[in-house]
């Protein structure tokens, strides 16, 4: 590994973390489109700025596209409070026509200037250790600067969410308390979407915009599928983040593709894995569950048959192996798997087809039947 | 103007566009009633890869082939985002913003990769995104019109069920209605109109299309009906305000972003100056109310006074009605108003009582309200 490979895996590291710090907020806050509206509108912010100062790699860029970031918020959540427009609706109404005039103006007056539409959505992140993008210091090298702005970027996240880490968690969980306890959530959620914007709009330079949405989104919400406890969760969303970062640049170097791309690929092949195996939350565990009450709700149900035929005329019949499914409309084949169980388990006995129960099983079944007056 | 329409391929252009906004406004009514605006924007974005592997598979840049590839990604990205939301506890926010940014991303991936095979003729990532509208030919609109007439067939078949399922969910269920069926349903009609679009006014705007002529719409009617029609009639006709715009100059301007601008126009005119929801009319009728309230509270203070303080002829002063209104600074004027109206009358200099005519007034106003004053 060169070190230029290693820089680029250590850009790609620190701002995904950085996004997936901001993420676990959004996705608990269900504000995940926010990411998307602003990471379009911060175009408008730099081609502002660019007009204004003429000068691409001006500081004021990342000012410009940071207050274009605030500014669609508020557009958004002003919008909403007019009460004639719902929040979906606002966002889908904002940001198409902020980057809209973005791209006008781009296309009316800058002509012959190099604004690259690919680089935006794109983003430049190969060219991390080129020697015109180093940070230089008494004729010292200080590796990348866009990896010195980033990890200022992580300290001032993780500042943020370890200095107000309690009124984060209490305006997230329960907006209404915190507003009891005399604690204004909107300021929260104001310094939220002010740090959002400022790790759009750095992350942005280096993975492109839409890809700033599935750092945000991806690894947060794989997150959530594997803890219930904040502080945990965004331990995993930043592990989950800088796996998408290394992954991610290894398979574009194998593909030679976009690496900005391949992370996102990544982030998205995470999330399915933990969508459908996670220990708790995935669908496959979650189904098994399912599966394994039904059975012994099944099972319940076949000892209560029993009890209620046992010493009958019917309960010949009834209690027949061959002709249960009848009696219990079940499936054929899920009966005699059920009724297997049942003698398996020492809770019924089997004499000449007919299922009898067991001391075991009548003190199961007259159980279930308690629970079941209980509850009615 | 007339110069301008004469441009060689204008009049395919116009009608691509004005059929474009007319179905996009029509089916954006649904996703907008149903909070589900962002859902274009999603599956849009997510038709990339499909575009790109359709254009790998079939090596060719054809409408059809390339229409199919998004269509088949753009259905799996809506399922997805269906299922993520229904069957984990991820909300469907993020639902949406993984399936956009994960496919979007994948589809770059594999459109740099395509893009370094030497045999591969780009396919045009800008082109994805703004569309091209101005090289629309008279065979892309058939084709148009091919994907919008079976749409709005559709739409016209199952216009009650959707009608339930955008205003009240739990009742068509109640009702055994196939709520799930209904909305997957709704998602493919959105794909179908996405990926006819795609091509024309590219991602972004496809969004737009799909949000602001709904929301326009819905500010001047309280009828399902009128909303749809009136979406697609909004969206045609900024689909044709665009075209033409965005022809006229010598300079090409991009017509995708014109048409967003001009429906973006009409939203806002409609949410300040549409009647009974426009947010001028809401005030108005706010500043209205609130008049004719500060009068009936200024002769109903003076009524209770003059029952309370019997003697001296009942007259009260404009200082005394001040200080116990909770506005004092528009109490001169509504004493005047009533004076005028023959409501009140001066019985001093100064002194103010209410007429019998005024006691009627009010008495009437509050008889809604269970005992009138006596």
């Amino acid at each position: 590994m060169t070190q230029a490979q290693l820089e680029i895996q250590l850009l790609a590291m620190a701002t995904a973390v950085a996004c997936s710090l901001c993420g676990v907020f959004l996705v608990l806050r269900r504000m995940s489109l926010l990411s998307d509206a602003i990471s379009h509108t911060v175009l408008i912010g730099i081609v502002i700025a660019f007009f204004l100062t003429g000068d691409m790699t001006s500081p004021w860029l990342l000012v410009g596209a940071t207050t274009a970031g605030v500014f669609t918020v508020l557009l958004v959540e002003g919008l909403q409070k007019t009460g004639v427009v719902r929040e979906d609706a606002a966002i889908g109404l904002v940001f198409p026509a902020l980057f809209s005039i973005a791209v006008l103006l781009i296309s009316i007056y800058s002509k012959n200037v190099h604004l690259d539409m690919d680089a935006v959505l794109v983003g430049k992140i190969a060219l991390t250790p080129l020697p015109s993008r180093r940070l230089e210091f008494w004729g010292y090298d200080f590796g990348p600067k866009s990896l010195a702005l980033m990890i200022a970027i992580i300290i001032v996240n993780i500042g943020f969410i370890i200095l107000f880490f309690k009124e984060l968690k209490v305006s997230t969980f329960d907006p209404a308390f915190s507003k009891a306890i005399g604690f204004n959530p909107y300021w929260i959620h104001l310094g939220l979407v002010l740090s959002v914007s400022t790790t759009a709009v750095a992350s942005f330079d280096a993975v492109g915009s839409i890809l700033v949405v599935a750092l945000m989104a991806a690894p947060a919400a794989t997150a959530y599928l594997l803890t219930d406890k904040l502080s945990i969760m965004l331990v995993w969303s930043c592990i989950i983040g800088m796996l998408c970062a290394v992954l991610g640049y290894w398979l574009a170097h194998f593909l030679d593709a976009s690496i900005a791309g391949s992370m996102a690929t990544v982030a998205g092949i995470l999330f399915g894995l933990t969508f459908f195996f996670a220990p708790e939350r995935g669908l496959f565990s979650v189904w098994q569950r399912a599966k394994i009450r039904d059975r012994k709700f099944k099972l319940a149900l076949l000892l209560v048959h029993l009890t209620q035929h046992e010493g009958t005329i019917r309960e010949l019949e009834e209690c027949n192996i061959e002709s249960l499914h009848l009696h219990l409309r079940w499936d054929e084949y899920e009966t005699r798997s059920v009724a297997f169980e049942a003698v398996e388990s020492f809770c019924a006995s089997q004499e000449n087809k007919v299922l009898r129960l067991t001391p075991k099983g009548r003190i199961i079944a007259l159980e279930s039947l308690q629970i079941g007056t209980n509850l009615s | 103007m007339f110069e301008s329409l004469s441009v060689p391929g204008l009049g395919s252009v116009v009608a691509g566009t004005a059929l474009l906004g007319f179905l996009c406004g029509t089916l954006g009514t649904f996703a907008v009633l149903r909070k589900q605006s962002l859902m274009g924007d999603a599956i849009s974005h997510a038709c990339l890869p499909g575009l790109i592997l359709a254009f790998l598979l079939f090596n060719s840049k054809e409408s059809w082939a390339l229409m199919l590839g998004a269509a088949i990604s753009g259905t799996i990205a809506a399922m997805a985002i269906l299922g993520i939301s229904r069957f984990s506890r991820v909300k469907e926010d993020s639902a949406l913003a993984i399936t956009l940014s994960v496919f979007f991303g994948f589809g770059l991936m594999l459109l740099t990769w395509v893009q370094r095979r030497p045999d591969a003729a780009q396919a045009g990532l800008a082109r994805f995104l703004f569309g091209q509208a101005a090289t629309l030919l008279d065979r892309d609109v058939w084709l148009l019109a091919a994907i919008a007439i079976p749409c709005l067939i559709t739409v016209f078949i199952f216009w009650k069920h959707f009608q339930l399922v955008c205003f009240d969910r739990s009742f068509a269920q109640s009702l055994g209605f196939p709520v799930f069926f209904i909305d997957v349903l709704l998602s493919l009609l959105l794909v179908m109109v996405i990926v006819a679009g795609l091509e024309t006014v590219g991602v972004v705007l496809m969004s737009a299309l799909l949000v602001a002529p709904a929301v326009a719409a819905r500010q001047w009617t309280n009828k399902l009906e009128i909303m749809a029609i009136l979406a697609g009639i909004f969206g045609a006709f900024s689909g044709i305000a665009g075209a033409i715009l965005s022809n006229i100059g010598k300079t090409s301007i991009p017509t995708g972003p014109v048409i967003v601008l001009f429906i973006t126009l009409i939203v806002f005119l409609s949410i300040l100056f549409a009647p009974a929801r426009g947010i001028v009319w809401l005030q108005f009728k706010h500043w209205r109310d609130s008049k004719v309230l500060q009068l009936d509270s200024v002769l109903s203070n003076l009524l209770n006074l003059a029952r309370e303080h019997s003697g001296k002829q009942n007259g009260h002063s404009m200082a005394m009605l001040k200080g116990i209104s909770s506005n004092p600074s528009g109490v001169p004027r509504s004493v005047h108003k009533l004076l005028e109206m023959g409501l009140v009358s001066e019985v001093d200099k100064g002194l103010y009582i209410p007429t019998t005519k005024g006691a009627e007034y009010l008495n009437e106003k509050t008889s809604h309200m269970g005992a009138p004053l006596k």
